[in-house]
């Protein structure tokens, strides 16, 4: 051990980011596995051999392995329902494109929901205003959240932005709306 | 320590002065690291300070996560690097039933290290003397391995001598600092 060459280099799994060994006690055991089997076929006929599996049960009593299992169960569960359910508000959660009247023939656009696809919207703000060179910040709504607020009317540019640089985000999840009023009526 | 998950507060850059004393005591408590900390710590590049919840600091080096700080505690490294210099920290081992335990956080009791399965320094088992021939005292930084695992699960600092746990084989043993999978691991840096 003591000549190997440093620093290491350890392998993360692609799913739950711990070092394969310990993809057991995470929730999502089933995934770690098939992704490791993809990726990384010799590691995994070593990880999930029948003997390593053996072996690594017969190290526990048989009290302790019933528990261990009841917990590993229950943690799975819990995993497969909150990505249902992280599932479930990307698919019924919607992007607003905001056409607002600032002035005559003065417009800002407003981008509303981004969160909810995981994406981080400082950031989507800060590509806005490269991408489209003009001034884009966060700001809040009244209502709660936060809204990333573009200088010049670019809803159309923006819903192409989306589409083609986010590609988690659906198109039809995507909404254009315009505002007329300085007011926000509901959109 | 990171329990829940954690977002990154306000990141700031390291005075030079600031980063050659962290250098300093990064030296002085993980001696062992001297050769790598060229690699770990170069002394041209710019170090981040991330703000985390509960006043803990996190050093960055562009998008790794180096060292982390409570306050002025003593500097723990984050396990990525524990993994890439293993020997360079002292280290114990648990059993396997234990681990699942400390991946969810948990204290670390003296029982998962005293039994079988487990490893403290001048562990008759310990053939090849990874896990060293001193005692340790309570407030040592220790990285903590597990049984039939290669890579470390977690870090964290002594509670209880390792002298005082071969006799009591009971109480907590090492305060949680990181483990394998929370807040701090999760940490998106980008």
């Amino acid at each position: 051990m003591a000549s190997d060459a440093y620093p290491k280099s350890v392998l993360y799994c692609g799913v739950c980011s711990l070092p394969p060994e310990y993809c057991e006690f995470g929730g999502t055991t089933k995934k770690c596995e098939e992704w490791l089997e993809q990726h990384h076929p010799d590691l995994h006929s070593q990880l999930y051999s029948k003997e390593a599996i053996e072996q690594n049960l017969a190290s526990l009593s048989l009290d302790a392995q019933k528990r261990a299992e009841k917990d590993s169960q229950k943690k799975a569960a819990k995993a497969a329902t909150a990505e249902a359910r992280a599932a479930e508000t990307r698919a019924s959660s919607k992007i607003l494109i905001k056409r607002i009247e600032r002035n005559k023939r003065k417009y800002v656009t407003a981008v509303q929901g981004l969160e909810a696809f995981g994406l981080d919207i400082k950031k989507v703000a800060k590509d806005f205003g490269k991408k489209f060179a003009t001034g884009s910040s966060v700001t809040k709504v009244p209502g709660g959240g936060d809204e990333i607020t573009v200088q010049g009317d670019l809803s159309d540019d923006i819903f192409d932005y989306i589409v083609e640089h986010y590609k988690d985000v659906p198109e039809d999840n995507l909404e254009c709306v315009e505002d007329k009023k300085k007011k926000k009526a509901d959109g | 320590m990171f329990k829940k998950d954690i977002s990154p507060g306000a990141k700031s850059k390291v005075k030079s002065s600031v980063q050659r004393t962290i250098r300093a005591k990064v030296l002085e408590t993980y001696p062992l690291l001297e050769p790598y900390i060229e690699d770990i710590l170069p002394k041209k590049e710019q170090l981040d300070l991330v703000k985390l919840p509960d006043r803990v600091s996190l050093y960055t080096l562009a998008q790794t996560p180096l060292f982390f700080q409570h306050m002025d505690d003593a500097i723990l490294p984050h396990l990525t690097l524990v993994h890439q210099y293993p020997h360079a920290f002292h280290r114990l081992r648990i059993d396997r039933g234990a681990i699942r335990f400390v991946l969810s956080g948990a204290t670390l009791m003296a029982p998962g290290l005293t039994s079988p399965g487990g490893r403290l320094p001048n562990d008759p088992n310990d053939t090849d003397g990874k896990y060293g021939t001193e005692e340790l005292l309570p407030g040592t930084v220790v990285a903590i391995e597990a049984e039939g695992k290669e890579t470390a699960c977690m870090v964290g600092v002594l509670k209880m001598g390792t002298e005082e746990m071969k006799k009591a084989k009971k109480g907590q043993a090492c305060e949680a600092g990181h483990y394998l999978g929370d807040g701090l691991w999760g940490l998106n840096l980008g």
